[in-house]
């Protein structure tokens, strides 16, 4: 045996060393397995936990929309939709050709669906076809053994069962687009629609209500392997308004094809029972989603369908601006009710001569018999008596040249001119001249319909600053509360001066030779008091004051003048304010006053019988 | 006298050995050992499949079988045989190496196996242990004075280069670490002199920069990957991230058998194979961990005790070559699993799904307790009776 001894020593001692690396490595990997299985178990359990967890939203039903009486004006429906699952359909070209004998689908859906299924991961439903029939959904449950891997899916849609009418209150719901995404984890879903225009949009948040989750457990690809939690979430707030949509329908029968607008309100509470804007459009074109050509038709019509009038037009009042001149005039003292102003047809300041709208003049005109013919000269001189910078205080106090607060979006302002304003916008000295033009509502000044009305229930209700509004409960995000009965701040205006302008009114809808005379209502307890406007769009040139001043009719209908009448009835204990625009309309005694005559009738009508069933019904 | 001689009083002529007298040198506690870390693979791979045999569990159960049948006959074979051939097997499998660089199948982006119709053969495998058995063979005439000539050194070391090479070139970068580690610890053992290992170490450390151009571009990832998994977390650095949540998850006692998240859902990826040990860690937490790390030591330990037992040179050589062989398996396993080291792929020995390396390990055994059976057998220099 040669040097066995030797190399068996050194064999044992280098044994020892390399079993001391390895169990140097061992340690390691004990050290390393308690660092990541003890000290860091809760950061990676909780990896786990995401990575196991996935979140899916449940949409919740979106609150409905009501009138006043309770019928539904917007609802959620029922959507079947078919789904087909590629990974259990065997053939899907053989599914789609058995699915296309029961429901009609077109190369373009299947095209779709060819995309889909290749984009997306087999197990991932993809939609055939939304919105079937019941006879369709039948027809495919029917056939459902022959139809593997083909599911019918309920999801829900927003429809509004009275189509136009309302429209522009309601607005419409539609796809959530980058600039609408507030942080709402809901905005993310696919197929999810937000409020757009219309209380829809202002009320959205109560209208969406809270998404629900739930929790599924998902593997690696993303396969839903079971639910482990579900949280059902909120439906939406359901909202009543304040609309009555008889007379809205009413309203807007009697409007027809005019481009148009009327706003009917209660003068004490601000609740609107009409706005009405025609044309309208129908919502549930945009849910569904608009062709090119539905929109292009939509959008180029010279008449704005799209457009809410009532609030977002903006028209030259006309004489209706001359109760709150006449206001002015009284509160500054630059009249007194007897004061005479004589009328010749004309007046004269400077070099310019300012035509009243009788071509032979009114005569002497005190305040009430000025506000019955709605006489420019009267107008012209108290105006410039007062000045226009308290002319357009007393207008603001009366709602106009400021947003009356609707809870509706897309309201202007309108414009009530004093000379600071001029100065800013135009940088030019104001002309005394303007103070006369727009002392009869004409140049500069411009108001909504919504703010005449709104300025025609403050001068019946005794001065009292009232707000329109349209849902009848107080929204919050999460609830509906009921509105505190409304204590609304004083105009300032004196009872006095107040009753001086709404004997005037009176006189233009109950005295012969009023310009609203013919419209007047006689029915008991119904007396209406009013006042006509006529708003010019173009010049009426010297010229054409010498040959004969062209008819309306004679006119392109771009240039016909604006008709207005603003109105509050009953008489006796005003209750109801109107304001009726008819763009291009013609004059505002021949034919705003008539429309704004039936619906008031219409609307008085209702509200006795209301009445009268309320007191069956107790009695 | 610390050299093991028979104990007194023993009857056997352990030179001359019958069968009946070798089966009854059969070491039990080795394949007890042995059959209990194939367990623990079993126990997970139906877990694996989903509570499910197929299609991981049976088959593994299989191969294991089949793997201690030849263990059994290895062990049995006179270990002068496997001295006697060591340079033969060396020369097959360089030859097998070659064969696959030419025409092997392509799997996973790498040539690394040879279909010979029943089996599907990894040379790579057969290579890891020719090596050692050479070597063993090599360093086992050699005295303390030949090993410190350095031209003496120059044979095994071109033995072992040439391995290492050609399974670079398939590219397997896992196989070549263990040649290389393996190989190196047969020449520690042997008494190659300290100093050069350092010398070794240090331009090996300095060529670093150099074999990083020779690198693939998968690897150069991995390695930066592992260096800094977070920057890509859903790419490349997927795999250890997924594999460090799931261990993590587990926790001190485990998620329960068959109730690990991370691998029942599939973001463990490789589960029945590289990764095998996440998932078992994940399910049984670090009290399984370290049961398993408990198991590996005493096979380690027992192949020592093994290797420390053996009257010869070759013996002690083999016994300790495999061994460190199979302790470099686990570890690189492990380490790679807990983000330790880079991925490279190293199955987890006895217990990951893979044909190959099951019977290939036990092979290797097989040789250890052929070891141990034939211990106090004296072998001459070349391999015959005695000098």
């Amino acid at each position: 045996m040669y040097h066995d001894n030797d190399r068996f020593k050194i064999f044992a001692r280098r044994a020892v060393m390399l079993a001391g690396g390895k169990a140097v490595l061992v340690g390691a990997l004990a050290a390393r397995m308690y660092y990541l299985q003890v000290l860091e178990s809760d950061k990676y359990t909780m990896l786990a936990e995401d990575n196991r967890v996935s979140m899916r939203l449940l949409p919740p039903p979106r609150g409905q929309i009501l009138d006043r009486n309770g019928v539904a004006m917007a609802i959620n429906q029922h959507n079947y939709r078919v789904l087909v699952v590629p990974e259990d359909t065997p053939a899907m070209a053989y599914t789609l050709d058995a699915l296309s004998t029961i429901i009609t689908l077109t190369d373009h859906d299947r095209a779709r669906i060819a995309k889909e299924a290749k984009r997306r991961r087999s197990f991932v439903p993809i939609t055939v076809r939304e919105n079937l029939s019941w006879e369709e959904v039948a027809r495919i449950e029917v056939n459902a053994p022959d139809l593997p891997g083909v599911l019918i899916d309920v999801g829900q849609s927003r429809y509004y069962p009275l189509q136009s009418l309302g429209a522009h209150i309601l607005g419409y719901v539609s796809a959530v687009s980058e600039n609408d995404l507030t942080g709402d984890p809901l905005e993310e879903l696919p197929g999810f629609r937000i409020g757009k225009g219309g209380v829809e949009k202002i009320y959205d948040m109560a209208l969406r209500g809270k998404g629900g989750t739930s929790s599924l457990e998902v593997n690696a690809v993303g396969r839903v392997i079971r639910e482990l939690e579900r949280n059902e979430g909120e439906p939406g707030v359901n909202l009543t308004l304040t609309l009555d949509t008889r007379l809205q329908e009413y309203a807007a029968q009697r409007l027809g094809d005019e481009s148009a607008a009327c706003v009917v309100m209660d003068i004490h509470t601000g609740e609107v029972l009409v706005m009405a804007s025609t044309p309208s459009f129908d919502p549930n074109a945009f849910n569904r989603g608009l062709t090119t050509e539905e929109w292009k038709t939509l959008s180029t019509n010279p008449r704005s369908p799209l457009q809410n009038k009532a609030l977002s037009g903006t028209f030259a009042p006309g004489s209706t601006f001359k109760l709150v001149v006449a206001l002015a005039a009284l509160e500054s003292g630059a009249v007194t009710p007897d004061q005479r102003v004589f009328c010749p047809g004309h007046m004269q300041l400077g070099s310019i001569k300012f035509h009243c709208w009788k071509k032979g003049g009114h005569g002497a005109q005190d305040l009430i018999s000025a506000i019955k013919n709605s006489c420019d000269v009267y107008f012209y001189e108290i105006a410039r008596r007062v000045g226009i910078d308290k002319i357009a205080e007393v207008a603001r106090r009366f709602g106009l040249g400021v947003s009356t607060g609707i809870d509706l979006p897309n309201e202007r302002s309108g414009l009530i001119p004093d000379r600071a304003w001029k100065r800013k916008a135009m940088k030019q000295p104001w002309h005394p001249g303007e103070t006369l033009v727009n002392g009869i509502g004409q140049g500069y000044v411009l108001a909504t319909p919504l703010q005449l009305a709104t300025m025609t229930a403050r001068i019946a209700n005794g001065g009292l600053a009232v707000e329109p509004h349209v849902a009848r409960d107080l929204i919050t995000d999460q609830a509906a509360l009921i509105r505190p009965k409304p204590e609304w701040p004083s105009c300032g205006m004196s009872q006095k001066n107040l009753q001086l302008v709404r004997k005037g009114m009176f006189a233009v809808s109950n005295e012969p030779g009023g310009t609203a005379f013919r419209a007047r209502i006689n029915q008991d307890g119904m007396w209406l008091s009013g006042k006509t406007g006529t708003a010019q769009v173009r010049r009426i040139t010297m010229r054409e004051r010498e040959t004969g001043v062209k008819k309306n009719e004679d006119l392109p209908w771009k240039e016909r003048d604006h008709a207005l009448f603003v109105a509050y009835a009953p008489e006796d204990n005003p209750r109801y304010s109107i304001a009726v625009v008819v763009e291009h309309g013609g004059g505002g005694s021949a034919v705003a006053a008539p429309i704004a005559r039936d619906i008031m009738i219409e609307v008085q009508k209702r509200e006795r019988a209301r009445m009268a069933g309320l007191n069956q019904g107790t009695g | 006298m610390i050299r093991p001689t028979p104990r007194a009083g023993s009857h056997l002529n352990r030179t001359e050995m019958g069968w009946r007298d070798k089966i009854w040198q059969i070491n039990w506690p080795l394949i007890a050992v042995l059959t209990a870390i194939a367990s623990v693979g079993f126990l997970t791979l139906y877990s694996a499949a989903q509570g499910s045999l197929q299609p991981w569990a049976v088959k593994s159960m299989v191969r294991f079988a089949m793997g201690i049948s030849i263990m059994v006959a290895v062990a049995l074979v006179d270990l002068r045989f496997w001295m006697r051939h060591a340079y033969l097997f060396y020369v097959i499998s360089v030859i097998l190496l070659v064969a696959v660089d030419l025409r092997g199948t392509i799997g996973m982006g790498a040539q690394r196996w040879i279909d010979l119709g029943f089996i599907q053969l990894q040379p790579s495998e057969v290579a890891k242990i020719a090596v050692i058995l050479a070597l063993a063979r090599y360093f086992h005439g050699a005295s303390y004075q030949d090993v410190g000539r350095p031209l003496f050194l120059l044979p095994p070391l071109l033995m072992v280069m040439a391995p290492i090479a050609l399974v670079l070139k398939q590219p397997d970068l896992g196989t070549a670490m263990m040649v290389l580690m393996s190989s190196g610890a047969i020449f520690f053992m042997a008494g190659v002199r300290l100093w050069k290992f350092a010398i070794i170490v240090a331009s090996g450390l300095a060529s670093i920069p150099v074999a990083w151009q020779f690198l693939h571009d998968y690897q150069k990832r991995r390695v930066i990957i592992f260096l800094n998994p977070d920057q890509d977390p859903l790419g490349a650095g997927y795999h250890i991230t997924q594999s460090k949540i799931a261990l993590g998850s587990g926790g001190i006692f485990g998620k329960g058998y068959m109730m690990g998240t991370q691998s029942r859902l599939n973001f463990l990826p490789e589960k029945q194979t590289d990764f095998i040990f996440t998932m078992f860690a994940e399910e049984w937490g670090l009290i399984g961990g370290l049961f398993l790390l408990a198991l590996y030591v005493l096979l380690t330990a027992l192949g020592y005790a093994i290797a420390l037992r053996c009257r010869s040179q070759f013996g002690r050589l083999v016994a300790l070559g495999i061994t460190t062989t199979f302790f470099l398996y686990f570890f690189i396993n492990t380490a790679m699993v807990m983000g330790l080291v880079p991925v490279v792929g190293v199955p987890l020995p006895l217990i990951s799904y893979g044909g190959t390396a099951m019977l290939s390990l036990l092979f290797g055994w097989g040789l250890v307790m052929s070891a141990y059976i034939h211990r106090d057998l004296p072998i001459g220099r070349r391999g015959a009776h005695d000098d």
